[in-house]
């Protein structure tokens, strides 16, 4: 039997030169708005652009949504960067929906002041426009700033272009010698940074709240410890190195608490530690494997895998401890889930037929759906609008990340030079970009 | 630290049709995993001229001691009966030398999600443990470790190489 077609869309700016932008217009992006974002104008001495072409970063963080269909540069009959060269007729002729249009200008030593103005083009009115002051440093962010924007203007959910990915590269170094790095970088792959680097295992990263720490297991010293580490300074502490695993943290919604797989009684439990306090109290208590933790957005309750029943499902516990009840039953394995960030889903590894895929599953109507397509993915974790999920991936025995949206339109994926890249997180809104 | 700006190679928008994808769903063959080459342990003769093991017996290619990695079925954590043998010897070694302490490391293959196979290995590493005690051996000899999947042996994506990678080994 023929055993898959790939088609790859092809975005334009990062791309090497053979590869060409191609728009398949296939079931899936049927749906997404038409919208053109003309390249920015850039107002200063034409010998030092900005390393970036905010239009450009604008487009491709909207196409990735998979909501928004860009119209390729090189079909736009115009390139205006100010209103009143804006002719919307140009633009209603390629059934363009939205434009956006912008322009880069000096602002002192270092700086930039970015305007853009997003169009309907049928009314040919103005609905939005703003004028961001920013740096050569910043000036990434401040174009996902402007796609959250319009995103949520135009869609009326908040984007979530201005966030970064945690994730764990492998690199081999030699006979049974390998490199293990805990990155972060841009929601789109730029700006990868190493926060963690070491020759033993690295696992299980989890971006607290208020995206300003992250918690991770490290078995440096060939033993396994929870680690919290201050993402923009470096400091870091050991939460706990028990005797057996130290494992999965998983942080409160409110940042105070870190469930996290402890086995120093015997077999893994899951534990609550409040992290000011240093104290742990046991959460479940069973002969079972209990691990992967994660709270519910309300922190009323959280879920869990475990084999308590035979093979790994998902169960779910109250805060104050008691009796777990089983929430997934499709399927003969499921792990690792977390929560949607309006709580409604989950999404978790499921066996099909033998391969390990992402799933989704409505807590209310038990609607489960099979959201990717591989063979061994893993460690699926939604975006904070909800409207991606990020997971890892194989391909022809390497490790990628792959995206998805919710709605299962569209697919992505980012992959190393290098190496492995796996265990993706998304990060919360709140962080700290504009303070870096 | 150093790193790349070019570190991603490429942002691809991929859509994915799998046309009829072909499963291999292949089982587990865990009757055909003990078949054993009886011949070929007797070939040694001569090549030590005669002369008795004088190194450390764990190095020993001829001892049972020489093997220090057992392996599972999937999903388990059950001795298989084929390293009965080298666990016993295992377990005398270390009843007479009390002083030696060994570190048992559990493994586990790729497949399913990582947190839920370092449990695995646990419970692979304490099934070895539960062994070498019932052995005789004193608990405070035997330290554990899982690695659940993050540590492979075998570096493939295929059945062969999970098979290698779902393991206990003893470290001394």
């Amino acid at each position: 039997m023929k055993r898959l077609f790939i088609l790859f869309l092809l975005v334009g700016s990062v791309l090497p030169a053979h590869a060409t932008l191609t728009i398949e217009i296939t079931q899936g992006l049927e749906g997404a708005l038409p919208i053109a974002v003309v390249p920015f104008a850039w107002r200063g001495e034409a010998a030092k652009p900005p390393a970036h072409e905010v239009g450009g970063v604008v487009s491709a963080d909207l196409q990735r949504s998979g909501r928004f269909k860009p119209l390729p540069v090189n079909e736009m009959l115009s390139r205006p960067s100010r209103g009143e060269d804006v002719d919307f007729r140009d633009w209603r002729a390629l059934n363009v929906e939205n434009l956006v249009i912008g322009e880069v200008s000096p602002n002192g030593p270092g700086g930039y002041l970015v305007k853009f103005f997003l169009y309907d083009v049928f009314r040919g009115e103005q609905i939005t426009g703003y004028s961001m002051p920013t740096t050569a440093r910043d000036l990434r962010a401040t174009a996902h700033h402007i796609a959250d924007i319009i995103y949520e203007t135009l869609t009326g959910q908040p984007g979530a272009f201005a966030t970064r990915i945690a994730y764990v590269t492998s690199v081999r170094t030699g006979q049974d010698k390998e490199r293990i790095e805990l990155r972060i970088a841009d929601a789109d792959g730029y700006n990868p940074q190493t926060i963690v680097s070491s020759d033993e295992p690295i696992m299980s990263p989890a971006w607290s709240p208020d995206g300003r720490k992250l918690a991770y297991v490290s078995f440096e010293n060939a033993q396994p410890s929870v680690w919290v580490q201050e993402v923009f300074t470096g400091n870091r502490q050991k939460l706990t190195s028990f005797k057996g695993i130290n494992g999965a943290p998983a942080w409160s919604p409110d940042g105070r608490y870190l469930a996290l797989t402890l086995s120093k009684d015997g077999n893994p439990d899951i534990f609550v530690m409040d992290v000011a306090r240093r104290s742990l109290r046991p959460l479940t208590r069973h002969w079972a494997i209990d691990t992967e933790p994660a709270w519910a957005p309300d922190g009323k309750s959280l879920v869990f895998t475990s084999d308590r029943g035979g093979q790994p499902q998902i169960y779910r516990v109250p805060v104050s401890g008691g009796p777990a009840t089983r929430v997934s039953f499709e399927g003969e394995y499921n792990a690792r889930a977390s929560f949607s960030p309006n709580g409604r889903m989950l999404t978790m590894v499921t066996r099909v037929g033998g391969q390990y895929r992402i799933a989704t599953l409505d807590l209310q109507t038990r609607d489960f759906r099979v959201m990717s397509t591989g063979r061994l993915d893993e460690s699926p974790s939604f975006a904070p609008n909800g409207a991606m999920l990020i997971y890892a991936s194989q391909i022809n025995g390497r490790g990628v990340l792959a995206a998805v949206s919710t709605d299962g339109r569209v697919q992505q994926r980012l992959r190393l030079q290098q190496g492995d890249v796996r265990e993706p997180v998304w990060s919360p809104y709140h962080h700290q970009e504009r303070n870096r | 630290m150093k790193f790349q700006s070019s570190a991603w190679l490429a942002v691809v928008m991929s859509v994915l049709l799998f046309a009829g994808c072909t499963t291999t769903g292949t089982k587990e063959d865990t009757s055909g995993a003990s078949v054993e080459d009886r011949g070929s342990s007797a070939s040694t003769s001569g090549a030590r001229d005669g002369g008795a093991w004088t190194g450390n017996p764990l190095d020993n290619p001829n001892s049972l001691l020489f093997t220090k990695t057992i392996y599972f079925d999937f999903d388990q954590s059950t001795i298989r009966s084929e390293f009965v043998d080298v666990l016993r010897a295992h377990a005398a070694y270390l009843n007479g030398n009390r002083s030696v302490t060994v570190l048992v490391e559990g493994h586990a293959d790729e497949r399913g999600s990582r947190e839920y196979n370092i449990g695995l290995g646990e419970r692979r590493a304490n099934a070895v443990k539960r062994f070498l005690e019932a052995e005789g051996v004193d608990s405070t000899q035997i330290n554990t470790i899982s690695y659940g999947e993050e540590r492979p042996a075998a570096m493939g994506h295929d059945d062969v190489s999970w098979a290698e990678n779902r393991r206990a080994v003893l470290v001394y």
